[in-house]
């Protein structure tokens, strides 16, 4: 097929309307959206779950499935109405000139076919390029996204390939026939935050090298700060805002974008001066709108007789800006400047004696070679965790941090009993518990560590009522002397997590994933648990909810003294919250320190990639630009050395190449500071913070 | 992956031991010996004579030394008659007993005598399961492609018409036992009732010079019973494939749906159901014993009933042995073709 020439721009959406039809209703997913796509520039397009984001970028590939249909409007691609266009038609478009790179590249990649396979179809589809020439493409290509040794890639099966390096080669797919638009559904969720930080760089170098525009999906507004040109804020199936990227991060115009920036921690957040403010409320169901506008109810500037007023609020444009346009009746009158309301700032509870106590604690797993036919084979030692020692307080909250593989879980496993250690010890009040795996524990022990997991879903049982759970919880820690009782202790619980009490006849499923979090939290608290796991606790949640649940965290903490060992990999809402940080990297914990010696230099130089990682929501923040080289090293097959030294961006300046040879020594840089490395002491006086905020 | 085999074949022994030890157990229970015994003498023997009769052919040994005897691990029971000539299991009638090995069992390729057939065990076996092996030879090439046919055009439109109306036939035919179909089967095309006088009733003549005419009734009637399962099968996994992400990828890259279907959508879709193909050899076997008995074709299927139906003990467990060697070789087979369909498993 032959691409056509087009001046105007690449892609239009006008006024577009999509929804689902179920038997029993219809479902609008996305009302009057308009956005433009400009040749060569890139629009973010943010929001929480459900909001319809995905929808757009479906509709715009005209793939919206059996019940999906584009009720209303038109989306131009290149002048062309996409909607006008027979299958063959958008065949010839899909791939070529419109291309897509999907949220999970593991799923998205077809397991039983070559790499090389995969690739090459594209350009023998839609150019007829024989075999030879598609293999030299594919080379090129992959070449390009930066993945080494290309001509075993394109010999390889998706599986043998690490996230990274299917996200890339999901790329390079999307690539190999130049497009001119290429949708990005939130390409980095999956993947690890030095990896995230080292795709969005390719994604935005390949975009500029390529010419194309992109239209950039995603939930992360550090991340769309990060790529893109132009944002649209969308809420409940409707754009709230759209604009510059400057205009809408800096003069907002829409209380929605504005709750969304107040619920993400900032680097300048303090949990006690400037607690996140939670957006109240849940996210509507499309099928439970309210009339009027969509945020009303949940909105700080709502107005009676007017917010909810059963009629369509148009977009309207912010005069004197580049396009920008807002869906909000009171733009004029309310004062967007006006700094936040400032809720009672909270005194952080005061820090007590040692309750748990790490010594030495290490973890070995011996795995077979070959788990499923081997048996013969040699066997593995996988070190999850080395050497790790650290003291946890009363009412203090101990952060972890580190990329999947660090060790982070399995240490919380050992803590729960859920492993046993294979060396060193575990204090908990001055007793052991290392070898005691949790059959053998008492119920205080037990009752004492308690865990809240990442993922809401899937812990609860979806066969029995939240309150039930409860209840199940109170009855293996003991509590409570009958089933009155302890269904009072149950409610009472409820009331803690800020859950109304009828929520104890409810079914999981009728929950969202906050209040499931809620529900969580209160298994976790059924006995008074005096130190709480909390594995990623907010991750699985969106961004207004995440704030909510966190703080629903800190307070119970500061009422009940409890030791709160936060594993989490999203440094922003770490240094929010800790009192002292924790990394760890294969195993290994490399820093250890109070949350501000973290979190300024002398860094270790792990620390300090990943605090350039991690995007940031703030358009006065300059970041130091460090982009971690390949992927984390196997723990089956740990580096020689410093397990940091293949990636460590330092490693030239120790003499002598002790980072490969020799395991660094634990550095007291500080009180209470330590650092594993190498580095003479004058390279860590020279370094220079990689935060910096920009002054106003 | 030679020790993976390696290591499949010393768990299929052991298996087969097992397996047979159990059929042994079960055909050697006192009533069949005694039943054994009446045939091979004459109905009116007494008690006395029954026992006599059992101990002169080393039946009232202990369990494991017979089983033992009839693997060739143990040397075999030898009797000598007040005549002074010796009988034993491994002393062929007309042979002398000095001639005879002391060894005689599977291990030494002597499978018994069958009481009803008057031949060697072996024979039969052989002759029998080459007859059954061409029944299910066209059994597989009727309805393998048939079924994936069927299973991959339901699947690859979950809810469509053709799906419904392939899943229909696909749950008639499953859901009609073979009994019932080559009843009906041979009403309709064989016999005068409705007159389409088409095939023949009777596979009989197909055992010497097999032709459509008088072999396709039984080679549908077992393929019809077994294409509905393995369509089902293939439907289910090929309608989950194409919901699959890596599908939509591969449509959104631009690929028609022939080509979606057949070289994305296929490979995966049949890493399931090879399983499920492969598992139903043995139970073809079942169906075989039928179909066999129904249109009269003298295979490994009527062998077994006959044998069972006249308490020949040898000649059954012959029958289970070929049987068990069967299950676990195409156990095998499915194993290490599945590791060739799916990528990610490999045999190193």
């Amino acid at each position: 097929m032959t691409k056509w020439d087009y001046d105007g721009p690449i892609l239009e959406i006008d006024k577009l309307s999509i929804s689902f039809f179920t038997r029993l209703r219809e479902i609008p997913a996305v009302m009057d959206f308009s956005v433009v796509v400009q040749p060569g520039e890139a629009v973010g397009l943010v929001g929480e779950s459900g909001c319809g984001k995905s929808t757009v970028a479906l509709g715009v590939m005209q793939d919206l499935g059996v019940n999906g249909r584009v009720v209303g409007g038109s989306i131009k691609f290149k002048g062309r109405d996409l909607g006008a266009m027979s299958q063959e038609e958008l065949r010839d478009i899909r791939g070529s000139e419109i291309a897509m790179i999907y949220q999970e590249p593991m799923a998205s990649l077809n397991p039983a076919m070559k790499i090389g396979k995969q690739l090459m179809e594209v350009p023998m589809i839609h150019e007829g390029t024989p075999e030879k020439e598609a293999y030299q493409r594919a080379l090129e290509v992959v070449t390009d996204v930066k993945l080494p040794d290309p001509k075993r890639i394109l010999n390889s099966y998706p599986h043998q390939l690490s996230g990274g390096q299917q996200q890339r080669i999901v790329i390079a797919m999307a690539l190999m026939s130049k497009p001119s638009l290429l949708i990005l559904d939130e390409p980095t969720t999956a993947l690890d935050v030095t990896v995230e930080a080292a795709v969005v760089d390719l994604v935005k170098d390949l975009g500029k090298k390529y010419g194309t525009s992109m239209l950039f999906i995603s939930h992360n507004l550090g991340l769309v700060l990060e790529t893109c040109d132009r944002i649209c804020v969308m809420y409940s199936g409707e754009a709230v805002e759209t604009g510059s990227i400057e205009d809408v991060f800096d003069k907002m115009q829409h209380p929605y974008t504005q709750a969304l920036f107040r619920s993400i921690p900032l680097p300048g957040a303090d949990k006690n001066a400037r607690p996140l403010k939670a957006i109240p409320g849940n996210f509507p169901l499309p099928h439970e709108r309210p009339p009027g506008c969509n945020f009303g109810p949940r909105c700080d500037y709502f107005v009676d007789g007017l917010c909810n007023k059963d009629q369509a609020i148009k977009m309207q444009d912010i005069p004197g800006n580049d396009r920008h346009r807002s869906r909000c009746l009171r733009i004029n009158e309310i004062d967007w400047a006006a700094p936040m309301a400032l809720e009672d700032t909270k005194t952080k509870g005061a820090i007590g004696d040692v309750v748990l106590k790490m010594d030495n604690l290490k973890k070995y797993y011996e795995v077979a070679a070959n788990a499923l036919f081997g048996g013969s084979g040699a066997t593995k030692v996988v070190k999850a965790n080395e050497t790790l020692s650290f003291e946890a307080r009363e009412s203090e909250t101990l952060a972890i941090v580190g990329e999947s593989g660090c060790g982070k879980s399995t240490f919380a496993k050992v803590l729960m009993g859920l492993e046993t250690a294979t060396e060193g010890k575990i204090l908990l009040d001055n007793h052991e518990i290392q070898d005691t795996p949790i059959e053998k524990r008492d119920t205080k022990t037990v009752a004492d560590v308690q865990m809240v997991f990442q993922n809401p879903f899937d812990t609860l049982n979806p066969s029995m009522t939240v309150g039930r759970q409860i209840i199940r919880a109170l009855e293996i820690f003991k509590v409570g002397k009958n089933e009155a009782e302890r269904r009072e202790r149950m409610l009472s619980l409820l009331d803690l997590v800020k859950l109304p009490r009828e929520f104890a006849d409810r079914m999981p499923r009728q929950l969202s994933g906050g209040q499931k979090q809620r529900v969580g939290i209160a298994r976790a608290f059924a006995g008074d648990a005096r130190i709480v796991v909390a594995d990623e606790p907010v991750s699985a949640l969106d961004v207004s909810v995440q704030a909510a649940v966190t703080d629903l965290l800190m307070e119970i903490q500061r009422e009940h003294k409890t030791t709160l060992l936060f594993i989490s990999h999203d440094l922003s809402i770490v240094r929010y919250l800790s009192d002292r940080v924790m990394v760890m990297y294969l195993g290994h914990v490399v820093e250890l320190g109070t949350t501000e010696q973290v979190f300024s230099p002398p860094y270790h130089p792990y620390t300090e990639a990943l605090l350039s990682a991690v995007p940031i929501a703030d358009t006065s923040v300059e970041k130091e630009h460090i982009v971690l080289e390949g992927d984390i090293p196997s723990a089956m097959n740990p580096p020689p050395g410093c397990p940091f030294q293949t990636r460590c961006r330092w490693k030239s300046k120790v003499p002598g190449g002790l980072c490969e040879k020799e395991v660094p020594p634990v550095r007291q840089m500080a009180d209470g500071h330590q650092v594993k490395c190498h580095l003479s002491d004058e390279e860590f006086n020279n370094m220079t913070p990689v935060i910096k905020i920009a002054a106003e | 992956m030679g020790l993976f085999i390696l290591r499949r074949l010393g768990v299929m022994i052991l298996t087969g031991l097992c397996l047979t030890f159990l059929v042994f157990t079960l055909t050697n229970l006192y009533p069949n010996l005694e039943k054994l015994a009446k045939t091979q003498g004459n109905f009116r023997m007494s008690d006395e004579e029954v026992s006599s009769f059992l101990e002169k052919g080393g039946y009232l040994q202990p369990l494991p030394v017979k089983y033992g005897e009839w693997l060739g691990v143990l040397p075999s029971h030898r009797y000598t008659n007040e005549d002074g000539s010796v009988q034993g299991r491994c002393i062929l009638p007309g042979q002398d007993a000095a001639e005879a090995p002391n060894f005689c069992g599977i291990l030494q390729g002597y499978w018994g005598f069958s009481t009803v057939f008057k031949e060697e065990v072996a024979g039969i076996v052989g002759k029998r399961l080459a007859l059954t092996g061409k029944l299910m030879l066209w059994v597989m090439l009727l309805m393998v492609p048939s079924a994936l046919i069927l299973g991959v055009l339901a699947g690859m439109r979950e809810g469509s018409a053709t799906d419904r109306t392939l899943s229909t036939v696909a749950i008639t035919t499953t859901a009609t036992p073979e009994y019932v179909s080559g009843v009906i089967l041979i009403a309709v095309f064989a016999s005068s009732a409705v007159g389409l006088k088409w095939f023949k009733g009777t596979a009989t003549s197909a055992m010497e010079s097999a032709n459509f005419e008088n072999f396709f009734l039984p080679v549908l009637t077992i393929a019809l019973y077994g294409m509905g399962y393995i369509a089902r099968m293939t439907r289910a996994s090929m309608a989950e494939v194409m919901t699959a992400q890596y599908i939509r990828t591969a449509r959104l890259k631009g690929v028609s749906f022939p080509n979606i279907v057949m070289k994305h959508a296929l490979r995966n879709a049949l890493i399931a159901p090879f399983t499920v193909i492969m598992l139903q050899f043995p139970w073809l076997l079942n169906g075989v014993v039928i179909v066999e008995t129904l249109f009269n074709y003298k295979g490994f299927g009527w062998t077994l009933v006959q044998a069972a139906g006249n308490n020949d003990i040898e000649l059954l467990l012959g029958v289970s042995v070929v049987s068990v060697i069967v299950v676990l070789v195409t156990q095998l087979i499915s194993d290490i073709g599945y590791v060739y369909l799916n990528p990610r498993i490999s045999v190193s």
